[in-house]
């Protein structure tokens, strides 16, 4: 088991939310450190371009 | 009349964030209309839908956003849309929305993070997810859609490198007592618990807090692990972990049939776990000896509940808050008002797993019921819009949910749905379900309750007598109160249980089920 995942069960989480925003917020009225990302769609949401991204990266 | 439609360019935001904000905008007076989407194709089809078409939104890319609102006169729209930012901006600073755009930036941020929590379209989700585990990050993945081969693929890395992956389409896990999605708020406690559902998974942990005892880990799955083409990487990784977990003392494990080979993996592992576990496999054709599995095997989520409470404290708490006199004497007042063609039931679920669950009890009973998610053996809804003679219809399934929120967050689809099962005169039951906790509707009960009065009314007048029976998944804790939900739904006449599967079970007798 990796340390992350002992951590994770030992003393909960802290997270980095990515997507929906309501569940950053949920976790912080709980009192979790949790970050919300400003994520928007890779490439813009173009499909081909992205896998070409994915090719370079 | 007034229309009109603004698009910003590279400005993205989750779909249940722009809904509350068009439900906001919507509020406010002079506003006839109010939608919020980002510019995909399927949105802008949406928007098209209703009456909102113009160059401009045709153009939109899947990152702008769009605003299209229809308002009495000018000046609203002008106030409207001088205030957009105070709603596009509420809450974002006090949760700590950052700038980071990538995962990598993110990490940076929070080194010490262990989890990523992704609900972005599913055509990104696999994506997002590879780049969390490649940092170390366990991950709870709420989007769907994602393709089983990238889950297999996703849960083999999460393997080697000692991770988890919870999901994808995980909608609930509880870790260490902290509710991550939709969860409730419930008692920290001795019991450890993996499933493939959120709302199983929220049914089981809600019970167990009624019962006394509480929640050590409640481990989210994704409906497909235990398919044999995913092979139950995460039920197998998660019983581990539950096994070492000092918290832990008894493992209790949900899910609809599993595949046979994964079944065989878990069995194996099952054999060697040294805590006493439990399992409900939900719809399972036979019933495997309790040997076979090298477990107690339950057949309902409740008694799976009542059962590891019992391993634990020596106590088998009751299922039933009600006492059987009072059952039989609702069963004998609700069954003396019926006429005699009032014969069907109509179940309207929120949660898919208390619709399949029902059927199942009902099924036990020798009900036959028609559904749009069909336990194994039952006639498929042709039209799931229509219900015929009896039907059990989760409205959560993606047919009544695309471009739609949930029913879980909003209830306009289950409220048109009751009207519309209360016009016809050979209706007898509605079986309903409301679900309390994290991210869920602020008062789902106060929704609906309309809608039932309205029913049960049209029923009256027509000499006809319409029963309502409900389950309430909550606690004490969340957000939504559930005594004032209870309250709510009695002072109305409403029957209440807090399982889903008691509710499924006082509605077999009540139709005189065996």
């Amino acid at each position: 088991m990796n340390d992350k995942l002992k951590d994770l069960l030992k003393n909960g989480p802290i997270a980095i939310n990515i997507g929906i925003f309501n569940f950053a917020e949920s976790l912080k009225i709980q009192g979790v450190e949790v970050i919300h990302m400003n994520w928007t769609p890779p490439a813009g949401g173009d499909p081909e371009l992205m896998d070409l991204l994915d090719q370079l990266l | 009349m007034i229309t009109r439609c603004i698009i910003r360019k590279n400005e993205y935001y989750d779909s249940v964030f722009l809904m509350r904000v068009a439900k906001q905008i919507a509020e406010q007076k002079g506003v006839l209309q109010a939608a919020t989407f980002m510019g995909t194709e399927k949105n802008k089809g949406l928007l098209a839908d209703i009456g909102f078409e113009s160059g401009e939104i045709s153009s939109a890319k899947p990152n702008d956003l769009i605003i299209a609102i229809r308002a009495e006169n000018e000046e609203t729209l002008s106030s409207v849309f001088e205030n957009i930012d105070h709603w596009l901006n509420q809450g974002l600073e006090q949760i700590g929305a950052t700038s980071c755009r990538t995962l990598e930036e993110g990490v940076a941020f929070l080194p010490r993070s262990n989890l990523a929590v992704i609900s972005v379209p599913g055509q990104y989700a696999s994506r997002e997810a590879k780049k969390a585990l490649e940092h170390c990050l366990n991950v709870f993945l709420f989007s769907d859609n994602v393709p089983v081969e990238s889950e297999l693929s996703l849960k083999e890395f999460a393997r080697e490198k000692g991770l988890i992956v919870m999901g994808p389409d995980c909608g609930t896990a509880i870790i260490n007592g902290i509710g991550i999605g939709f969860a409730n708020l419930v008692r920290r406690g001795p019991i450890g618990v993996i499933g493939s559902s959120g709302t199983g998974l929220q049914e089981f942990t809600t019970l167990v807090h009624r019962f006394g005892s509480g929640i050590s880990h409640a481990i989210g799955t994704g409906g497909r692990d235990l398919s044999d083409q995913v092979g139950g990487i995460t039920f197998l990784s998660a019983l581990d972990a539950l096994e070492s977990d000092r918290e832990t003392r008894v493992i209790a494990l949900l899910s609809k049939p599993p595949g046979s080979s994964a079944l065989e993996k878990l069995i194996q592992k099952i054999h060697l776990c040294k805590k006493p576990v439990i399992a409900c496999f939900l719809g399972l054709k036979y019933q495997p000896t309790h040997e076979s599995i090298g477990c107690k095997l339950v057949r309902t989520i409740d008694e799976a509940a009542s059962l590891s409470v019992q391993l634990e404290t020596g106590n088998p708490p009751s299922l039933s808050e009600k006492n059987h006199r009072e059952l039989e004497e609702l069963i004998r007042q609700h069954q003396t008002a019926k006429r005699q063609e009032q014969k069907f039931i109509r179940g309207i679920f929120a949660g898919g797993t208390f619709c399949y669950q029902a059927q199942q009890i009902l099924r036990d009973a020798g009900i036959s019921v028609y559904s749009n998610v069909p336990l194994h053996g039952n006639p498929k809804l042709p039209d799931p819009l229509h219900s015929i003679e009896h039907t059990l219809v989760d409205m959560g399934a993606d047919e009544f949910t695309f471009g739609r929120p949930h029913p879980m967050i909003d209830s306009g689809l289950r409220y048109e749905r009751i009207l519309a099962e209360a016009k016809n005169p050979q209706v007898s039951i509605l079986l309903l379900d409301f679900i309390l906790g994290l991210n869920a509707s602020p008062d789902p009960a106060g929704e609906l309750l309309p809608a039932i009065v309205e029913a049960k009314h049209e029923a009256k007048k027509h000499g006809e007598s319409l029963s309502v029976v409900a389950s309430i998944c909550g606690t004490e804790n969340d957000p939504q109160n559930i005594q004032q939900q209870i309250k709510i739904l009695e002072e109305s006449g409403i029957i209440t249980f807090s399982s889903s599967a008691q509710a499924a079970r006082f509605c077999a007798l009540l139709m005189g089920g065996s």
